[in-house]
């Protein structure tokens, strides 16, 4: 698995109070924690409500790379600051994200080869997103052609499907569990799949949030999850992906498998 | 057609034996194993940094359970440990030296750990090879000898051995006060084997100074079943598990000739062909069998067929 920590977002009040006030030791504990627990990346978000999101962006990346030069996955729909975002980071980033007929997608695909960096592909449109998986499937498959004619490497392309709440639309989990397995089928080599985990449980009770996150992972990673938008600091829920990994027979079995996968 | 590259997400780790007095030992060259990035011999992808090793076995005792054909291409260098390995080394060009104190086990001889301590000083100054040092399979009387050994070697950065899942912490503790590498051996299972490595490197114990043994084990287990565990392990280190990514070892000459083709006489000489030819045979076929498992070093005993595995890894080995 590949874990991204999702920690560094101005959803969250912490964050958006640390962005307004450049409390840059407060975002340096954060990255810290995260790679600490785990994470192999760190996802990015300056948040809704900042007014100045391009500066934002720059501050937060350059915060982040005077501690570590862990791959940034850059999460904004605006154009400006993704590519401030991209061309702050230290190594190799990830765009966060384009959709199937995101009138951005040339350009993104070209800010993707200036950078060097992966892509992360939401399936959905301006219609929304599908109900199913066949409608999701469709848009994926789009993206990758048009991945394809750009010529950017498959292996380096993420696809979302997009999980919805799970006390907003039930029947949706199972169609997103179908798009990851056959995914797979769309291409050769076939592109890698994410999820932003925590969408699932958002808006449930806080008591189960936690349960619902590892177990709709578990699950996940059983239709052949290759990353994972997550919060890396919730041990449980990495000691369940890693137990799941070696379900799948991804990591090779030993009585300490948990601390084998960690010194990897 | 072009023909597919595999290419491997990791490489086996890079273990040095020995140590030149420029690093704190007195060996006159080092051997380096591992560093694969790929398969052996496979051209094109074939990515061996290191040529695997040879190591010959030298005894504090003359071994009563050589076969004649095998003791008569040493002669009275048997009784001496010290000229037996300059033999080994100056005749035979073995590339490491392995001492095997089986005198020390309380049934053979009991040599004190003092006595093993003698010998193996008497061996480190005969010979300018790296050394790998191995007990006598008592695991109680091991950890007394093996102590001590590590501290008379200390600085030399030899190979000691053996560590298993049962009693691994005493020799894992001597070899980090030594500054030596070690030998983790599992009984043909890839999963203890993994798990060995871990408690090891919790203690610890740098990654890059194991090295992993996978034991063929008493009669009913065969050379393919280690083979394919072997194998496996390889496969895993090079898909980026750490915990397998070690070179490994293997004992070919104490495999073979404890078999009844290498040690049997010239009583079934006309089907097997003469007892002279049949151990030295026996051993270098099983070697090659180890080499294309992914072996790093064998050790081996007979010179007959060491001069032609070493002609064989020169040819498999040219990229």
């Amino acid at each position: 698995m590949f874990f991204i920590g999702e920690r560094i977002n101005g959803m969250f009040k912490d964050v958006a109070e640390a962005i307004k006030k450049k409390d840059s030791a407060f975002i340096r504990q954060l990255v810290e924690r995260q790679i600490r627990h785990g994470a192999e990346a760190l996802d990015v978000n300056v948040g809704p409500s900042t007014e100045n999101p391009e500066e934002a962006m720059a501050w937060l990346v350059k915060t982040i790379s005077e501690v570590s030069d862990v791959p940034l996955a850059i999460d904004t729909t605006k154009k400006e600051v993704m590519e401030i975002g991209l061309s702050l980071s230290r190594s190799r980033p990830i765009i966060n994200s384009v959709n199937a007929n995101d009138d951005r997608l040339g350009f993104l695909f070209s800010l993707a080869k200036k950078y060097d960096a992966s892509m992360i592909a939401l399936t959905m449109d301006k219609s929304g997103i599908p109900k199913d998986t066949e409608g999701r499937l469709e848009l994926a498959m789009k993206i990758i052609a048009f991945a394809v004619e750009e010529g950017f490497d498959i292996n380096r392309l993420y696809i979302d499907p997009v999980i919805l709440p799970v006390n907003v639309a039930q029947s949706q989990i199972k169609e997103v569990l179908r798009t990851i397995k056959e995914s797979k089928m769309l291409s050769d080599p076939p592109p890698k799949t994410i999820l932003g985990l925590s969408n699932v449980s958002q808006g449930s009770d806080i008591k189960t949030r936690a349960l619902i996150n590892r177990t709709f992972l578990a699950m996940a990673i059983g239709a052949g999850l290759d990353a994972a938008i997550l919060d890396v600091t919730d041990n449980e829920l990495m000691n369940t992906a890693i137990t799941a990994e070696l379900l799948m027979e991804r990591q090779l079995y030993c009585d300490s498998y948990l601390s084998a996968y960690k010194k990897r | 057609m072009e023909r597919p590259i595999e290419k491997w997400q990791d490489t086996i780790t890079e273990v040095i034996i020995g140590a030149t007095p420029e690093h704190g030992g007195t060996r006159s060259r080092i051997v380096k194993v591992g560093g694969e990035t790929g398969i052996y011999f496979i051209k094109g992808e074939d990515a061996c940094p290191n040529k695997p090793r040879i190591a010959m076995e030298v005894w504090d005792i003359e071994p009563d359970s050589w076969p004649d054909t095998l003791k008569a291409n040493f002669g009275k260098v048997l009784k001496d440990p010290a000229e037996w390995a300059r033999v080994c080394v100056e005749k035979f060009s073995a590339d490491l030296i392995c001492l095997r104190l089986a005198g020390t086990h309380p049934d053979s001889k009991d040599f004190s750990p003092e006595d093993a301590g003698k010998v193996l000083e008497k061996v480190l100054k005969a010979v300018g090879v790296p050394l790998i040092v191995i007990g006598s399979s008592s695991p109680e009387k091991d950890n007394e000898v093996m102590v001590h050994c590590c501290e008379v070697a200390k600085g030399e950065n030899c190979l000691f051995g053996i560590a298993t899942r049962e009693n691994y912490k005493t020799l894992t503790a001597a070899c980090i006060s030594g500054g030596h590498c070690i030998i983790a051996e599992a009984p043909i299972d890839i999963n203890i084997a993994k798990q060995l490595n871990i408690l090891i490197c919790d203690m610890q114990f740098p990654q890059n100074k194991i090295v992993i043994h996978h034991a063929t084990g008493a009669l009913g287990y065969g050379l393919e079943y280690t083979y394919s565990i072997m194998e496996r392990t390889r496969l895993a280190g090079l898909s980026g598990d750490k915990m397998l990514s070690m070179p490994m070892i293997s004992f070919v000459g104490n495999e073979v000739w404890r078999t009844k083709e290498a040690k049997t006489g010239d009583e079934f000489s006309n089907e097997w062909g003469p007892a002279k030819d049949r151990g030295a045979l026996f051993e270098f076929a099983t070697a090659v069998s180890y080499l294309n498992a992914g072996s790093d070093i064998l050790v081996m005993n007979h010179p007959k067929a060491v001069e032609e595995i070493k002609h064989v890894i020169d040819e498999l080995c040219v990229v």
